[in-house]
């Protein structure tokens, strides 16, 4: 069998009208000037267009209609995404999202319900994970006692000022477990905001020592272990629809300069030393775009496949080392121009970084790919 | 009336058995890849008798005019039959410039006359069709091509020189874009379209011997040569016209060719289990990292292409660059082939350096001139800087 033999890709009238919306929804409500209106607030993100958000049903889209979802799949979040990145749109909608994906996905009893139900309302959630900055690491510190009382601290947590809600990752009797918290029973002080080289986004270091738990808000059991890898799975892709949003967002930018800019008597774009590397771009961009759909084909509301695995994997690997190139081109292009602050290739080169440090960056996925297509099957 | 999935699951059957039971053996010489590789009367003869025998069977030709020697039916069922072909690796069906380009045309514009002339013997075999597009001094800058037809009576005497000719030395017809009136005010507007013959006097088709040391290519020196005057496809100045609508075959963007396999497609698993029994540093070579990430990125590349194609038909999907996907066909295609035989040559160690007739070339020398052999797909057609300049300017809308 070849190794890349899986090639579904399916895309119906649903995802198409989902598509459709968000694109119109991105480009209007967050033209550029919203988003550098954004970049220095403490917050990130407008208030009234988070409720516009929920409105439209994006952040229960996945989660199951007794919750106050619309039940359909996550493959339906991924045209949001991709429409989010196109705009540089932030707002705790992905990590919102993927913390529903990840309790849902851990167990199917009842007493989530409120923390579900919360989530399909548009309460922002986040989820609690890393300890450092190796995605490809276990390590969990954070613990807690025979009285349930959680000790450490988790770093890089997404839109954590935001988040009325956590899902903190913990092991218990040495498996990974889920803690649910609420905002509310932090401690003051307890949420340090990292500074990030992404300006549209916002993450923090969470110390949740001295959180009390209770027995029903602790998800644990085989279950979670298969959760979190699919978490983790579709937080790779979630973030490559994002960024490949953002590197097609970003390439429309390179190529207007180009269009416009004059040296020499010549439109710049003529000289084939820019057009020919925006060609390498475009079809870059064309390959992630194909990758994200492809692995939104194969997502379910189960386990997710050895085949999705695979997609989602390639999805972020493409797409981390497209914006990063559409990013890096586009300062590089705008020649003077592109160096300031003002000029929004900035915007792009700094998503690059960090789209391409969430989830794993190209090589982490790929080290796992070269497991996956060419190590013998058991 | 549409034919029934059940049909067309038995009609599959039928066509994978007729493969299975009619496959050619091993003729112990290598064999071409593609049509552009045919450089021996030992390989020609061998294609001709399989091309023949699957037309013969009724797989070739199938959506083609009964009246021409086609089968008349469906083109899905034609397509089945190309899928099962690939699978059972039959080689390929070479007269490619009939089948695919020169054959699609005369059907969708050529007379009543010229179609009877013609197609059935593009689908036996018997003719072998090549194209003179190309020119020494006009590789890519098709537009300005020089080779004049000037018309004198019933004929027209051409003088000029084509070059890249494919299976020039082998033909009997060619497609000739010849320049009837250099005075237009366009230069495009002075080419005329022809179905011309090979075997008249003033026509000298010289082998090339390419990089691959084989042959293949020709190039063709036209000195007071008189084809008939009923060769003219259409009009005077209508060259330029009919000559982009081939070039839509030949890059797939229009249906109608009668089908059969154009070239052996080689994939990159093939690669992977030629080379798993290879060592570097002593240790299997699929377990060095470097190699591993570069496959990995090859095979995503691979799989990438496979899965533009399938994006390019679903509307939806293809909002943002329009024909994005379609007009970056060929470059993504040719340039991911480039790279990959390469890399197939660089992993043998010091046995990537051996070559065809070396009896311990690996597999007799097969990535070695697979790999040269491509470059016959990054240039011909246009070259890839070509094509980039091409989305670009039509897709990107970049300037001149």
């Amino acid at each position: 069998m070849s190794v890349a033999h899986n090639t579904a890709l399916a895309f119906d009238e649903d995802q198409a009208m989902i598509m459709e919306v968000a694109r119109n929804f991105c480009r209007e409500r967050s033209p550029i000037e919203a988003v550098r209106a954004q970049l220095d607030t403490p917050q990130g993100y407008d208030e009234a267009l988070w409720q516009e958000i929920v409105g439209l049903g994006w952040p229960g889209l996945a989660l199951p209609e007794h919750v106050g979802g619309s039940g359909l799949g996550i493959a339906h979040a991924v045209a949001i995404a991709e429409s989010m990145g196109r705009a540089l749109l932030g707002t705790p909608l992905l990590s919102t999202t993927l913390a529903g994906q990840l309790v849902a996905r851990a167990t199917a009893e009842a007493r989530v319900d409120v923390f579900l139900a919360d989530v399909a309302a548009g309460v922002p959630a986040t989820v609690a994970l890393q300890e450092g900055p190796d995605w490809g690491s276990d390590a969990c510190d954070c613990r807690f006692n025979d009285s349930g009382v959680l000790q450490g601290a988790k770093q890089y947590v997404q839109d954590a000022e935001a988040a009325g809600w956590f899902v903190v990752v913990t092991r218990h009797r040495d498996m990974p477990a889920l803690a649910l918290v609420q905002a509310e029973q932090l401690p003051v002080g307890a949420i340090r905001p990292h500074t990030l080289i992404d300006e549209t986004k916002r993450a923090a270091t969470v110390d949740f020592s001295g959180v009390q738990l209770t027995p029903d808000v602790i998800i644990a059991g085989d279950q979670v272990t298969v959760a979190l890898c699919d978490y983790y799975l579709l937080g790779a892709l979630l973030t490559a629809a994002e960024a490949t949003g953002s590197a097609a967002a970003c390439l429309d930018t390179t190529v207007e300069y180009l269009k416009t800019r004059k040296q020499f008597g010549k439109l710049i774009g003529s000289y084939q030393a820019l057009k020919h590397p925006c060609v390498d771009i475009l079809m870059a961009i064309d390959s992630a775009r194909s990758f994200i759909y492809h692995a939104a084909s194969l997502l379910e509301d189960g386990p997710l496949s050895r085949d999705a695995e695979i997609a989602c994997r390639m999805a972020k690997a493409q797409a981390s080392d497209t914006l990063l190139q559409a990013g890096d081109r586009a300062v590089q292009f705008h020649g003077g121009m592109g160096f300031t602050y003002e000029c929004d290739a900035q915007l792009y080169i700094r998503r690059a970084q960090w789209s391409n440090q969430q989830f794993g960056d190209a090589m982490h996925h790929r080290k796992r790919l070269a497991t996956l297509l060419l190590d013998a099957e058991d | 009336m549409s034919a029934t999935e059940q049909e067309l699951g038995e009609f599959r059957q039928q066509a994978s058995a007729w493969l299975a039971d009619n496959k050619p053996a091993d003729p112990g010489f290598l064999l071409p890849q593609s049509f552009m590789e045919v450089g021996t009367e030992q390989q020609l003869d061998f294609l001709r008798e399989w091309q023949h025998k699957v037309w013969a069977a009724g797989y070739l030709g199938m959506a083609w005019p009964k009246e021409y020697g086609g089968g008349g039916v469906e083109p899905v069922f034609q397509s089945i039959v190309d899928q099962e072909m690939r699978r059972h690796a039959v080689p390929i069906c070479f007269n490619v410039i009939g089948l695919g380009w020169a054959g699609p045309l005369i059907n969708h514009i050529g007379t009543g006359e010229e179609k009877a002339r013609y197609l059935k013997g593009i689908l036996t075999g018997e003719d072998i069709w090549c194209q003179g597009f190309s020119e020494p001094d006009h590789g890519s800058d098709l537009g300005n091509a020089q080779t004049r037809a000037v018309r004198d009576g019933d004929e027209y005497v051409v003088n000029g020189t084509k070059i890249w000719t494919t299976l020039g030395n082998f033909a009997r017809y060619m497609i000739l874009l010849a320049r009837t009136n250099p005075n237009t005010e366009r230069k495009y507007d002075g080419l005329s379209f022809f179905l011309a013959p090979m075997d008249v006097p003033g026509i000298e088709a010289r082998p090339i011997r390419k990089i691959t040391g084989e042959y293949g290519f020709t190039e063709t020196f036209f000195t007071d040569a008189r084809i008939p005057a009923d060769c003219l496809m259409g009009e005077e100045g209508q060259g330029w016209k009919i000559a982009m609508q081939t070039l839509q075959y030949e890059r797939g963007a229009e249906a109608g060719a009668a089908g059969g396999l154009q070239f052996v497609r080689v994939v990159i698993n093939d690669m992977i289990e030629e080379l798993r029994d290879m060592t570097r540093d002593g240790e299997p070579l699929l377990s060095d990292p470097v190699v591993r990430d570069q496959l990995v990125q090859l095979i995503m590349e691979e799989k990438a292409n496979a899965l533009c194609e399938k994006r390019g038909a679903i509307q939806a999907l293809g909002t943002d660059y329009p024909f994005s996907v379609q007009l970056s066909h060929k470059l993504r295609f040719s340039e991911y082939g480039r790279r990959m035989r390469q890399f197939a040559v660089g992993l043998q160690g010091a046995a990537g350096s051996l070559y065809v007739g070396d009896d311990q070339a690996r597999q007799g020398g097969f990535w070695q001139r697979a790999y040269f052999n491509n470059f016959s797909t990054t240039i011909g057609g246009g070259t890839s800087q070509v094509q980039a300049n091409i989305i670009a300017e039509h897709v990107l809308g970049l300037p001149k």
